[in-house]
């Protein structure tokens, strides 16, 4: 038989049961639709999270604190001292002994209780240096940032979030308003541009001191030889391509301000480790959400089946007249298969449609948090589930196709 | 002298049913020449149709040898066997076995969607109009009287222009005047035509008809003879 009649004769099959060919069709419809719909929502989570850690800069190097062996042995916990100090972010800033080095922001991070006026809110209060703003990629939105004099003086001004900002002050403008950190007056000089939410908090959520100001005001958390701790110092390379460099330079530097042999007390980590490393992390998300919606994948599948058991048995003296007539046992089954793999590339083709309109739908859409999903539909996918509905109705068409074939010609048409 | 189109030799056939054996033809030896017109009357129902599945190559025997037209059809598989239904047998059924789904013209077209299946509409409509159905090809089963489905039954049995007609019963579920009509066709694709058309039933009414008439009883052959 040739392809056009076996196609031509199975669309005449489906199409005398309407009701149940259309509803063995949504099974494939809703599992293909959800497939597509879902993995695009899942790549969209991924690529705006990897865009927002883009923006803080792939070219920097953070640095924390490891475990401290200086202190007994002691895990160096969340509280405890830390072994960075502010020392030790400028002597990084020595052209001699890292020269791939461009700029250093060290912090010190707190949290705090503000208030303004009436308002109150909780939120962390970090210690940074005039570099922060571009080291760590958060421009003014309004007002100044806090500069090198800020800092000798000590300073009690601050820099409001974005977030903050609009909790404190709704509207209005707060610069050159008073706030209170845990009870402590500051002037507020500038606001950040918003970033949107962060994935480790948001960034739109802190309030920004100078270094020096937070150590002796808000933290004052100090070394076991009495210098200033920070919790962490960013490094920001010319570019990408010294980052490996730039990572030697910094740890001999610290190894030597630290007097160490054996293993390091602090860890450096890169940008791109970061963004690899989440990476991994969301893509076994959007894997476990496409292999949820597969397995409704799965039961568009037995339902396929489940319908060709009924049809053959349905069929069974069309299938004995066929075969009377000369149709060997490869036609019934090419004929039943056809039926098969049309119903499940057929769902499979409108569930591509129905995914690629409900990704375009919520494309832009707040739906986890306030900032805006973008969903990505992408073909390859959409070809991927175009294939695999084949292959699920080709894996469960076989089954009833083979039941069909092997009928024996007289008892099928004896079979009322 | 002809060769002989159909010949049994000793064809027996055993049915089991649980443990009990049942022979439904035994030692039976027929041999029909080409261009006859045979009623075979068999009064058992088992008889008659265990008859119309050999002959028809639906079934194969148990032991025996059947040859159609020269070749041994008692030993080939189901592929072959359905072949040669498809090129040299014309089914006829008491039932008349139309897909009820499919016009009267699709109906005819069957057999010509297995194996050498060009030109099928022409040939399908040139088949109604020879069982004077020309002008219901668009009509279904269901829009048909019972001689008039038996008639597309007969167009399809015609399709594939085989050698051989056969019919089970042809006229079992039709009225005397569409009897009439039904046995005309065949006796007229006998005569004019040159078909070799065997007539299983167990009517001796139908016999009439014919000229030959084999008669069978509890699987064996009783009576074979020749209106001259």
């Amino acid at each position: 038989m040739n392809p056009i009649v076996t196609f031509r004769i199975s669309l005449a099959s489906l199409g005398a049961n309407k009701l149940r060919s259309g509803l063995t069709l949504l099974g494939i419809v809703i599992g293909v639709s959800a497939v597509i719909s879902l993995m695009a929502i899942g790549q969209g989570v991924q690529q705006s999270i990897t865009s927002r850690i883009e923006s803080l800069g792939t070219n920097l190097l953070f640095v924390q604190p490891g475990e401290s062996v200086q202190q007994g042995g002691l895990g160096g916990g969340a509280g405890s001292a830390s072994t960075l100090t502010l020392e030790d972010a400028y002597a990084l800033e020595d052209p001699v002994f890292a020269p791939a080095v461009k700029a250093v922001a060290p912090e010190i991070r707190a949290n705090g209780q503000v208030t303004a006026g009436r308002n109150n809110t909780f939120a962390q209060v970090i210690g940074v240096t005039p570099e922060y703003t571009e080291v760590r990629n958060a421009p003014i939105e309004g007002g100044e940032f806090i500069s090198q004099g800020h800092l000798n003086n000590y300073s009690q001004v601050a820099v409001l979030g974005s977030t903050i900002k609009e909790t404190l002050f709704a509207n209005r403008d707060p610069v050159g308003q008073p706030i209170r950190i845990n009870g402590r007056q500051f002037e507020v000089i500038g606001t950040l541009e918003s970033k949107g939410g962060g994935f480790f908090g948001s960034q739109d959520n802190q309030i920004l001191v100078p270094i020096t100001t937070a150590y002796y005001r808000v933290s004052s958390q100090r070394t076991t030889h009495g210098e200033v701790s920070v919790d962490s110092i960013n490094v920001q390379m010319p570019d990408i391509g010294v980052m490996d460099e730039g990572m030697m330079q910094v740890a001999t530097v610290l190894r030597l301000r630290h007097h160490i042999t054996g293993e390091d007390d602090f860890i450096i980590t890169n940008q791109q480790d970061t963004i690899e490393t989440l990476q991994e992390t969301t893509n076994t998300f959007v894997v476990f959400l496409g292999a949820i919606a597969g397995i409704s994948l799965l039961v568009g599948g037995i339902g396929i089946m489940n319908i060709m058991l009924v049809s053959v048995t349905e069929r069974t003296r069309e299938i004995g007249i066929r075969k009377a007539m000369g149709a060997k046992r490869r036609d019934i089954l090419v004929q039943f298969m056809s039926e098969a793999t049309l119903l499940s590339l057929g769902g499979g083709a409108f569930g591509v449609l129905l995914g690629a309109t409900i990704a375009q739908l919520l494309n832009g859409r707040p739906l986890l948090g306030n900032s805006p999903m973008e969903t990505s539909f992408s073909w390859d996918i959409a070809l991927l589930a175009l294939g695999v509905s084949a292959a699920i109705g080709l894996f469960f068409g076989i089954y009833p196709a083979m039941r069909a074939a092997s009928l024996h010609p007289i008892e099928a048409l004896r079979y009322e | 002298m002809q060769p002989a189109t159909i010949e049994l030799k000793d064809v027996t056939k055993i049915y089991r049913m649980g443990n009990i054996e049942v022979g439904a033809l035994r030692d039976v030896s027929v041999s029909i020449e080409a261009v006859e017109m045979v009623a075979i009357i068999v009064a058992s129902y088992s008889g008659k149709s265990t008859m119309m599945n050999i002959l028809g190559c639906l079934d194969v025997p148990t032991s025996g040898e059947y040859l159609l037209e020269g070749e041994n059809v008692g030993q080939l598989g189901d592929d072959r066997l359905a072949e040669i239904r498809n090129r040299k047998i014309g089914f006829v059924f008491q039932t008349y076995n139309l897909l009820p789904r499919l016009t009267a013209l699709a109906n005819v077209e069957l057999p010509l969607l297995y194996g050498n299946g060009h030109n099928r509409r022409r040939r399908a409509m040139t088949a109604l109009s020879r069982v004077g159905l020309a002008d219901r090809v668009g009509h279904r089963p269901t829009e048909l009287s019972g001689g008039q489905q038996q008639r597309v039954g007969i167009a399809r049995a015609l399709v594939k222009e085989p050698s051989i007609v056969l019919a089970d019963e042809p006229t079992g579920n039709l009225d005397s005047q569409s009897t009439e009509e039904v046995m005309a066709i065949l006796q007229d694709l006998n005569q004019r035509e040159g078909l070799t058309v065997i007539i299983v039933t167990h009517e001796p009414d139908i016999a009439a008809a014919t000229r030959r008439v084999i008669t069978m009883l509890d699987g064996r052959v009783v009576d074979d003879r020749t209106v001259e």
